[in-house]
């Protein structure tokens, strides 16, 4: 907890339910009758409505993006460093709307949910959904808000994906497109990441087909594993290294250099069990991730991510499905990134170009991995807060 | 702005397409975006200058023009700029072609090592010029392909480039009837709009 809420925070934020009875069908072409969505707001919305700002959270997230829930909250929202009074997305000038995608597990209508048709769980039941389907549920959100152009859409990795959806889908909604550490569409290696957590979840004997909320259980060492596969390649070898590399041993005083393979008890135990701080690091994140997060909802997270592929009515040419997004792009992207390294962001930067579009594009040192995105990265966040600021000034001189 | 920059925009038509590579802090970008409703692209490599484009809110990659320019599509610019930048490029003649390749016309500014007092310098001490306007030494400095008015001018003959208009001008960026004249000996920069010759 902090001892006090910092200057620059939001504060302290409720989130807000809305209700959709307006049946939603789906890109698989099942229909969801009815929804809802947890949707949380930072700063003020102007009266001409032109401020505001749509996060899109990645794989984990959810709408708590910046602020705390409560005093006691040990920590603030996901993309805390980021959003608030004076930060990169200044929550003076701008009205930031962050919600939890349909599918999630955070409070909008999920697996976790319960199915009005069955009055149990959805569980495995909940609807495969798409970026695509997201970013309509987005659309049903923003104009119920009474917004009818957002000042900037923002996200990173699988946040990103959204980004590029809208500015396909729906360009005349979105003035400026801020996609971060992103792909165009996952590669075969990215899918097989997937498939791997996608089979320790299932594989799981707690997992029971997907109804284990029905059993009153849940695939405690699935999601763990499922999450460790994922957090490695999140980081970046660097990273690891000097992460795990901090307490030099005897034997290695000559080159003071350990290669991230510090020990968890001082040596080696000869046996199978954990001998290395990254493996008990990785324990510890597989198993607060488990105790938080709904197995169905990573199935379903990662699925979407396996399915993006924007290019799909567009005989696989990008730079078509960019033909009428006339919005403006920010594109970054993390040198150490190896899920979705910075080639990948300068394909959709090629593509954009050569559907004449306005591009803006950084590639930003950094040894963090694909984790960077949602780290206070001083040469990212002061990119990320010009270019807002430009957003911003363009917003005061077309209302004048 | 930088003088050079003056004559330069004198080139550039209303609502045009602009691509500038080495596009510094962007200011010519942004002086062609607001008085000339031009919708230009910058690529910058220098991590200050890059911050600088976004601030002032013109569009900036950051990419290497040794690495190419591939990823640019034939005839996708009206004009593709190249100021004070093509002394530092590893394969200079390539990227020239490049750029009549991506624009329909192309404006290129370089510092003229033809001029009289780097021939001075350089007869006069054996030594490599350095000068306020050029402050590197040899084994430090970015600009590696020195070129005079003379030499630039054989370049477009051999690669049948088209000089739509050339102008040279000292340091202040003043031309004048002998700089006209005695172009090589006397321009300190050279300033050449071109084009591809296609008759």
């Amino acid at each position: 907890m902090p001892d006090s809420i910092p200057t620059d925070s939001v504060g302290l934020v409720t989130p807000q339910v809305y209700k959709f009875d307006e049946p939603l069908t789906l890109r698989s072409g099942k229909v969801l009758l009815e929804y809802e969505l947890v949707v949380e707001t930072y700063g003020k919305l102007n009266s001409e409505k032109t401020n505001a700002v749509l996060i899109c959270h990645a794989l984990s997230g959810d709408h708590h993006a910046a602020g705390y829930h409560s005093e006691s909250d040990s920590k603030p929202g996901w993309w805390d460093s980021c959003i608030g009074p004076g930060k990169a997305i200044d929550t003076n000038l701008f009205y930031v709307v962050s919600l939890n995608n349909l599918g999630g597990c955070a409070g909008s209508t999920g697996p976790t949910s319960i199915n009005p048709e069955t009055a149990k769980y959805y569980g495995p039941d909940f609807p495969v959904v798409t970026v695509r389907d997201w970013v309509s549920s987005q659309l049903r959100l923003m104009e119920r808000m009474e917004i009818s152009e957002w000042a900037a859409v923002v996200g990173g990795s699988l946040g990103g994906m959204q980004v590029l959806r809208w500015a396909i889908s729906y360009p005349d909604k979105v003035r400026h497109a801020v996609c971060i550490a992103a792909a165009p569409k996952l590669s075969a290696q990215n899918i097989a990441f997937n498939e791997v957590a996608r089979r320790s979840i299932t594989n799981d004997r707690d997992f029971y087909e997907g109804r284990y909320l029905d059993k009153g259980t849940y695939p405690k060492q699935g999601l763990m594993l499922a999450r460790m596969v994922g957090h490695i390649t999140y980081l970046s070898d660097s990273a690891m290294r000097a992460k795990f590399g901090k307490s030099v041993s005897n034997f290695e005083q000559d080159t003071a250099e350990n290669f991230g393979r510090d020990l968890r008890s001082g040596k080696l135990s000869f046996g199978f069990d954990v001998d290395f701080q990254v493996e008990s690091y990785l324990h510890y994140q597989g198993e607060r991730f488990s105790k938080n997060f709904d197995a169905n909802t990573y199935l379903l997270m990662t699925k979407a991510l396996d399915y993006f592929d924007p290019t799909v009515d567009f005989k696989g040419d990008l730079s078509k499905a960019f033909a009428n997004s006339d919005c403006k792009f920010l594109l970054m992207s993390f040198s150490t990134d190896w899920r979705f390294p910075p080639e990948r962001s300068r394909e959709i930067v090629a593509d954009l170009l050569k559907a004449g579009r306005e591009v803006s594009y950084l590639e930003i040192e950094a040894d963090q991995g694909h984790d960077a995105f949602l780290l206070p990265i001083p040469r990212y966040i002061e990119a990320l807060s010009g270019y807002l600021q430009r957003v911003h000034r363009e917003n005061e001189s077309d209302a004048s | 702005m930088r003088p050079d920059l003056e004559i330069i925009q004198q080139w550039i038509q209303p609502d045009s397409k602009v691509l500038d590579l080495g596009c510094g802090d962007g200011s010519l970008l942004h002086y062609l975006q607001t008085t000339k409703n031009v919708h230009g692209i910058g690529l910058e490599i220098d991590k200050t200058n890059i911050q600088h484009c976004l601030d002032r809110g013109t569009n900036v990659i950051e990419q290497n023009l040794d690495e190419g320019l591939s990823n640019f599509r034939s005839g996708s610019f009206d004009t593709v700029l190249l100021a004070q930048t093509l002394q530092a490029l590893s394969k200079p003649d390539h990227l020239i072609d490049e750029m009549l390749r991506i624009g329909k016309n192309g404006i290129v500014t370089f510092p003229n090592f033809g001029n009289w007092k780097s021939r001075l310098y350089l007869a006069s001490r054996g030594r490599m010029p350095v000068s306020k306007f050029i402050p590197h030494s040899w084994y430090n400095t970015p600009n590696i392909h020195f070129c005079t008015v003379k030499d630039f001018d054989a370049l477009c003959r051999e690669r049948n480039i088209k000089v739509l208009a050339r102008t040279v001008v000292d340091l202040e960026h003043q031309g004048s009837w002998y700089m006209k004249a005695w172009p090589n000996l006397l321009g300190e920069i050279a300033i050449y709009h071109i084009s591809k010759d296609t008759d």
